[in-house]
């Protein structure tokens, strides 16, 4: 248990995925200008994450994974190469069935989050879920749980970011600066608060 | 020929992937902080961009409109997988220390927005070009990062030393912070604040 919420602590700080490995950068620096929609996005990304690195575990360690397929009767397959497609139909594949899911039974959350769900395809974060998981090599209970953590961690990240960014009208920025400039440096200072974590011990 | 020299020389400067378009930040950040593995990253992501624009724009009066972004991720990740498979063949260090971040060139805005932006509508051979000018884009803002995370931070460009560092025994008190994240960040965000003084047109609306 105690390992489990060891996981869970990292994925969320110290190894956050926005802040320490930059994941998501792209969509993290575009929506992140008002918090309401953030919120939105960041759960978005939760489920999809929670759902999509298990799932991705489960084909790497029943298929692709060297000798995986010795159920089938074939023996010395490895077929790791193949991977990466692999890992982004099912990202794809997830997303759209999500995106059915909730238009059938939660129609205002569908709504709300609107454009948001087809861009989580091309999210990082998620798929950097994905082949973090491969390599290091997390069993199935690990990867719900790394699942879930990074993509807290990440949408924590985002909605901090936009709330300081909402502020951010009240400042007089530099002309040059003003818009992505600042929010590179924001999005800086945060990763260096969020390196106090990494001399965190688990 | 105009045409071709504007699609190739535009989004150095006046459409920067990056600096611009709030493309392909991801992988920009996590790899510069030595001027090695940038150097195979932009190459990687340049030939994936081109060669990703070409095929794309070769089929693009055949695929259906509602599928397009599937037949194009698919696209990508083939590219994707040759480059990978080849690093690890031939630079196989170089590989490991990208980790997962030759993966992520799948999940690259900058190929999948150039496909879906401009080799959608271009014949092969422009598009082909226009992503070596965006593939050339985003080098150049990776190699400027890079270049100052690793003089600054360690001393060294490519491995070899330009500032004898204190530790062995020269001058140079290296800047530690520069070799962690969010030094790039920083970086990155004085190189748009340049770019904007020079190219006004850049900057921002107050909304």
């Amino acid at each position: 248990m105690e390992h489990y919420l060891n996981l869970l602590i990292r994925s969320i700080f110290i190894e956050n995925m926005a802040l320490a490995f930059f994941l998501g950068m792209c969509t993290f620096l575009a929506v992140s200008k008002k918090v309401d929609t953030a919120i939105g996005l960041g759960i978005a990304v939760v489920v999809v994450q929670t759902i999509t690195v298990p799932v991705n575990n489960l084909i790497y360690k029943f298929f692709l994974k060297e000798g995986a397929l010795a159920w089938l009767g074939l023996e010395g397959t490895n077929l790791t190469f193949i991977g990466l497609i692999c890992y982004i139909g099912v990202i794809a594949a997830m997303v759209q069935l999500l995106e059915m899911v909730l238009d059938r039974f939660f129609p205002s959350l569908y709504n709300s989050l609107g454009i948001f769900l087809p861009l989580i395809t091309v999210n990082c974060a998620i798929l950097g879920g994905s082949l973090f998981m491969v390599e290091r090599d997390y069993n199935f209970s690990e990867s719900i749980v790394f699942g879930f953590g990074s993509g807290l961690g990440w949408a924590l990240a985002l909605v901090a970011l936009a709330g300081i960014r909402e502020k951010m009208k009240y400042s007089d920025v530099p002309v040059g600066l003003r818009g992505l400039g600042i929010t590179f440096m924001i999005a800086g200072l945060m990763a260096m608060a969020f390196m106090a974590f990494s001399g965190i011990q688990l | 020929m105009s045409q071709a020299k504007d699609v190739l020389l535009n989004p150095l400067f006046e459409k920067n992937p990056i600096g611009l378009q709030i493309l392909g930040i991801c992988s920009a950040l996590a790899v510069t902080s030595k001027l090695e593995t940038v150097i195979v990253m932009s190459l990687a992501v340049t030939f994936v961009i081109a060669c990703s624009n070409f095929s794309v724009s070769l089929i693009r009066q055949q695929i259906p409109g509602s599928i397009r972004i599937i037949v194009q991720i698919t696209i990508i990740a083939t590219l994707v997988i040759i480059v990978d498979q080849f690093l690890k063949a031939y630079a196989f260090s170089v590989s490991k220390q990208l980790s997962v971040f030759v993966g992520l060139i799948i999940t690259n805005c900058i190929v999948l927005g150039r496909a879906e932006a401009f080799a959608m509508k271009n014949p092969p051979g422009l598009s082909f070009l226009d992503g070596i000018g965006n593939g050339l884009g985003y080098s150049l803002v990776l190699l400027l990062v890079a270049f100052f995370r690793e003089l600054l931070g360690a001393g060294k460009l490519l491995g070899v030393t330009i500032l004898p560092t204190v530790s062995d025994g020269g001058w140079y008190q290296p800047n530690g912070l520069m070799l962690l994240p969010p030094s790039a960040f920083f970086i990155i965000g004085l190189l748009i604040w340049a770019l904007r003084t020079w190219k006004t047109d850049q900057v921002e609306m107050e909304n």
